[in-house]
């Protein structure tokens, strides 16, 4: 029944995208100023919503892992984390493409790309640090302060076109700049493209959860095992 | 408090009785500039660069202290007496963060008259601005380091997984370190734009001491 519902959501919201794809692609006009381009927007700033939303919900469930030393909670984080790194990738890949084609070069060392990159470095060194600890008391403990720490530079990308002058381009949704800076129908298709990514992100999380839990009862089989 | 020093002076006898970690530091350091005096070009004044140069050194010579602190309680199982003594994880952490920043202090000492002379640069200009920001870079260097230390102490890869994990961390305050130091090296001092890199030091230092003494009784008690 789970997994009806599972796949019927991933139907959903894979249809979503199609049909958001045919939008973006062939009813919104071209940017003024960037062109064709800027529809990569379209999935470069929900990806990144995505992937914060994702580092956020891992940490909150990393102090919940601490306080209630729930297994559960830590099979969250990292599912949580994973599919965070994959959105990050994601967002990295098509901001260079568009820097390519606006800025003339793949990549430049400005504030918010740097903490960008540095937080992806952060997260992958806690995906690594999870595959070299077997125990799993000891592992769900050393992730979740980890995954606590790294939430900090999440929080400093997010801030950083505010407290640097960036080459990046600055705030454009209206909630954070405070006014009105995109044609609304431009806005209104960002937030269709965030909801399918989201969606999507939910399903490709909780089938790693089920891959995780399955891992949990498969170790805990072999320790009974073993101890026969 | 009282644990918190008489851990920290603890850590700092038996390093200065045995000069292990201190020595190999001060050492991998001057290694580390007469390296660099290879890759960059220095005819003229290293001043443009001093600043990222003279960090990146201090964090891989800072580095070879801070791993050893955990690790160093390990043989005879000190750390678990250590933890089951009376005394609160977090006064053991401040202690040996305490501990490691007066060894990184030393270090610092030693590497930066040195640094001077090699590449001819004046960090006398601003002193209460340069000791202002190594201080607080050399704090957030050893909350890190001592966080990390103590969460690999136990593992199996731990060689390899500390800078992996490590590094990355102290890419904040090893970024605002260089851009001020640079500033303080060239000559104009701390202007307001450099205002930003100065709270940045700040914040991160007050940030991450507080989750470290938040956390730090979870990696210890298992």
């Amino acid at each position: 029944m789970k997994n009806k519902i599972l796949m019927a959501v991933a139907l959903a919201s894979g249809l979503y995208l199609v049909r958001n794809l045919y939008v973006i692609l062939l009813q919104l006009p071209d940017e003024a100023a960037q062109g064709a381009i800027y529809r990569i927007m379209y999935f470069h700033v929900p990806g990144w919503i995505t992937s914060f939303s994702a580092y956020f919900l891992a940490g909150l469930a990393s102090v919940w892992y601490l306080i209630k030393r729930d297994p559960r909670a830590d099979e969250y984080a990292v599912a949580l984390t994973e599919v965070g790194t994959i959105f990050t990738m994601l967002g990295l890949a098509t901001g260079m493409v568009w820097a390519r084609i606006i800025w003339g070069v793949w990549w430049v060392w400005d504030p918010r790309l740097t903490w960008a990159f540095i937080c992806f470095l952060i997260y992958a060194g806690y995906l690594m640090l999870r595959k070299t600890i077997d125990e799993p008391g000891q592992r769900g403990r050393i992730a979740a302060v980890v995954s606590i720490f790294a939430f900090v530079s999440v929080i400093i990308t997010y801030k950083s076109i505010d407290w640097w002058r960036t080459q990046h381009p600055g705030a454009v949704l209206s909630f954070r700049a405070g006014e009105q800076r995109m044609d609304p129908a431009m806005e209104g298709m960002l937030f269709h493209n965030w909801f399918a990514l989201t969606a999507f992100a939910g399903v490709i999380m909780m089938l790693r959860l089920g891959q995780e839990r399955m891992q949990r009862e498969l170790d805990a089989l072999r320790r009974y095992t073993h101890s026969l | 408090m009282g644990h918190v020093f008489t851990i920290a002076w603890k850590d700092l006898r038996s390093e200065l009785r045995t000069k292990e970690s201190i020595n190999a530091a001060a050492a991998f350091s001057m290694v580390i500039l007469v390296l660099f005096s290879f890759v960059l070009d220095i005819s003229g004044d290293a001043r443009d660069f001093g600043g990222g140069l003279l960090w990146l050194v201090f964090a891989f010579a800072g580095a070879l202290v801070l791993n050893r602190s955990f690790a160093r309680e390990q043989s005879n199982d000190c750390l678990d007496a250590l933890v089951a003594s009376p005394l609160p994880g977090w006064a053991l952490f401040l202690g040996k963060a305490i501990a490691n920043f007066a060894l990184l202090g030393i270090v610092e000492l030693v590497a930066l008259p040195v640094f001077g002379i090699l590449f001819n640069a004046n960090w006398l200009r601003f002193p209460a601005w340069t000791l202002l920001t190594c201080a607080l870079a050399t704090w957030g260097m050893t909350v890190i380091g001592t966080m990390f230390s103590a969460l690999t102490v136990n593992l199996r890869l731990r060689e390899l997984m500390l800078p992996v994990l490590v590094y990355p961390m102290l890419i904040p305050v090893l970024m605002a370190a260089m851009q001020l130091t640079t500033a303080l090296l060239v000559g104009e001092g701390i202007t307001a734009e450099d205002w930003i890199w100065v709270k940045l030091l700040i914040g991160f230092d007050i940030i991450f001491t507080s989750l470290s003494l938040a956390l730090i009784d979870f990696i210890l008690v298992s």
